[in-house]
């Protein structure tokens, strides 16, 4: 086989098998969610996301995609919580007929840390695992190739749409579109592009099509792959932990192991 | 028995059927292709000329098997492939019998593989090949119409003409005994169409059948026995490549002329004796 298929991983963790890394982020955010409180939550990101992250080399990177990934629906989290908590008493701040409890900002930073928590699993995952070695290693577990295909095809899909918006953006600019200027100059010049793009995408969905089954794709039966990622006994083992953390969390919140978190 | 390349040797052995053959869109008022009736031999390497908008698409798209199965229209007609019906076949069947190549390369690629090698081995790897077969079938392929140089690289990064050459690869991976090429050379330079050139020329000295549609009839002229001839849907002449290509008229129907008739019928109007431009060109 070409060496250049047999990837060099760039760190211990982005060389654990796709599944281990998906059900390790899954895990993190459902625990994330279980635990009560603000520290533990904090915990779980130190430990689960930033060491690992740290490990891959990718530390710099999570923090900046989770921070704005998480930014939109934080900043609503927090006014909302911040501002209209029920039955707070204990009065921080107040702008005309709203008000700021420490009850409110209590519970938005705990809200807050699960976000964090969940969009730092998720983003983890992202930067260390590459969609076709997920997609290979399902299918090597016996995924349905079409399956397989359709999440692999699902996940290229937006950044092929993007580029294929910026060459006609760039086509148009050439022949005098003018997509500068205030925000609705901008959007008055990009309309006539939505249709192109759209259509465009379309059409070729129907001669990708094509070409699919001109290539035996709608055969029935498994397929004989190059390579798949590789895994080990520790890792499964390792994965069956992971999965018995979640029901184990659950119960220990259900019986107040964890109230000592604050 | 195999027919040589530009060579008008009577083949035996009918291994693709259309017998009238008519195709009409869904929702196309008009059928693309009407009264079709077509033929192609064991090893022979057919050509199909005309205007834009003659057929040829449509026509390549029913002996893949394609239309109506995958494009919605109504076909009328029969369509035989090595004797079976080819409506009877499933569609991986037919993909593994006889393989189709467009004329927009980037819509060929499957969109999911990281490298040009896995490309060109996708097909293979569909059709349930062995692991090992699949890694020789793709090095050949990739071997065959010289693009190994960039067997790492991303498919979807290459030049049109790269990119055409990889669908054409993966479909030599895939060894299907019939090929059918809907304008193959479209996107390459002379380089990459002498590279196509060669590769099917091989392919049909090793026995495989090829339908090839083609706007570059230099080319036809070097590679196919017979050409067929489409002018609005139908097949208006069907004859040797020879007798076809230096038919006064074809200009007229939208065809090209070769650059050997160009350069007869120039040298004819400029009064120059064309004997020795013959011997020079044969």
């Amino acid at each position: 086989m070409p060496a250049f298929l047999e990837r060099s991983p760039p760190s211990r963790w982005h060389a654990l098998n796709p599944l281990t890394k998906l059900i390790f982020a899954t895990v993190t955010a459902l625990v994330g969610l279980i635990v009560g409180g603000l520290i533990g939550p904090l915990i779980l990101v130190t430990v689960a996301v930033l060491l690992p992250a740290s490990v891959a080399g990718v530390l710099s990177r999570l923090v900046r995609t989770s921070v704005l990934v998480s930014l939109p629906i934080a900043i609503s989290t927090l006014l909302i919580n911040v501002f209209f908590f029920p039955g707070g008493q204990d009065v921080l701040l107040r702008l005309g007929p709203v008000v700021a409890t420490r009850e409110g900002v209590s519970f938005a930073l705990e809200i807050l840390a699960r976000i964090l928590t969940i969009s730092g699993a998720i983003t983890l995952f992202y930067l260390t695992t590459r969609p076709s070695e997920l997609v290979l290693d399902l299918e090597s577990r016996g995924v349905s190739p079409r399956v397989a295909f359709v999440a692999h095809a699902s996940v290229q899909t937006v950044p092929a749409m993007l580029e294929r918006a910026s060459n006609i953006v760039a086509a148009q600019r050439a022949r005098g579109l003018d997509t500068e200027g205030s925000l609705v100059r901008r959007i008055r010049g990009l309309l006539p592009v939505v249709a192109p793009v759209v259509l465009g995408s379309i059409v070729e969905v129907e001669e990708r099509t094509l070409a699919l089954e001109a290539r035996g794709f709608t055969r029935p039966g498994r397929r004989a792959l190059l390579w798949f990622p590789a895994d080990s006994a520790r890792q499964r083992a390792a994965r069956w932990l992971l999965v018995s953390a979640v029901p184990a969390a659950a119960l220990a919140a259900a019986y107040g192991l964890l109230a000592w978190l604050p | 028995m195999a027919c040589s390349p530009g060579s008008h040797e009577t083949c035996t052995d009918t291994v693709l059927s259309l017998r009238g053959v008519s195709y009409r869109y869904a929702g196309a008022t008009d059928p693309a292709i009407r009264d079709v009736d077509l033929t192609l031999q064991d090893g022979e390497l057919l050509g199909i000329v005309g205007a834009s908008e003659a057929g040829k698409t449509t026509l390549c798209l029913v002996a893949a098997g394609l239309a109506p199965r995958t494009i919605r229209g109504s076909l009328s007609g029969t369509v035989h492939l090595d004797g079976e019906d080819a409506a009877s076949l499933q569609m991986h069947e037919l993909a593994a019998r006889i393989g189709i190549c467009f004329q927009r390369p980037w819509t060929q690629l499957s969109g999911v593989c990281e490298t040009v090698f896995e490309e060109v081995a996708f097909g293979p790897m569909n059709l349930g090949v062995p692991r090992q077969e699949t890694l020789a079938r793709t090095d050949e392929a990739l071997t065959a119409l010289a693009i190994t140089d960039v067997a790492s690289r991303d498919p979807a990064r290459l030049s049109g003409g790269q990119m055409q050459l990889v669908a054409i690869a993966g479909l030599l991976a895939m060894e299907p005994a019939h090929l059918v090429l809907d304008e193959p050379t479209a996107q390459l330079d002379p380089a990459g169409t002498r590279l196509v050139a060669d590769a099917l020329a091989r392919l049909a000295a090793n026995g495989a059948s090829i339908l090839i549609a083609e706007q570059r009839t230099d080319l036809l002229a070097a590679l196919c026995s017979r050409i067929i001839v489409l002018q609005a849907g139908r097949v208006i002449r069907d004859g040797p490549t020879v007798e076809v290509l230096t038919d006064p008229e074809l200009p007229r129907q939208g065809v090209p002329e070769t650059s050997a008739g160009r350069l007869r019928r120039l040298a004819t109007e400029a009064g120059i004796a064309t004997e020795l431009l013959d011997q020079a060109l044969d």
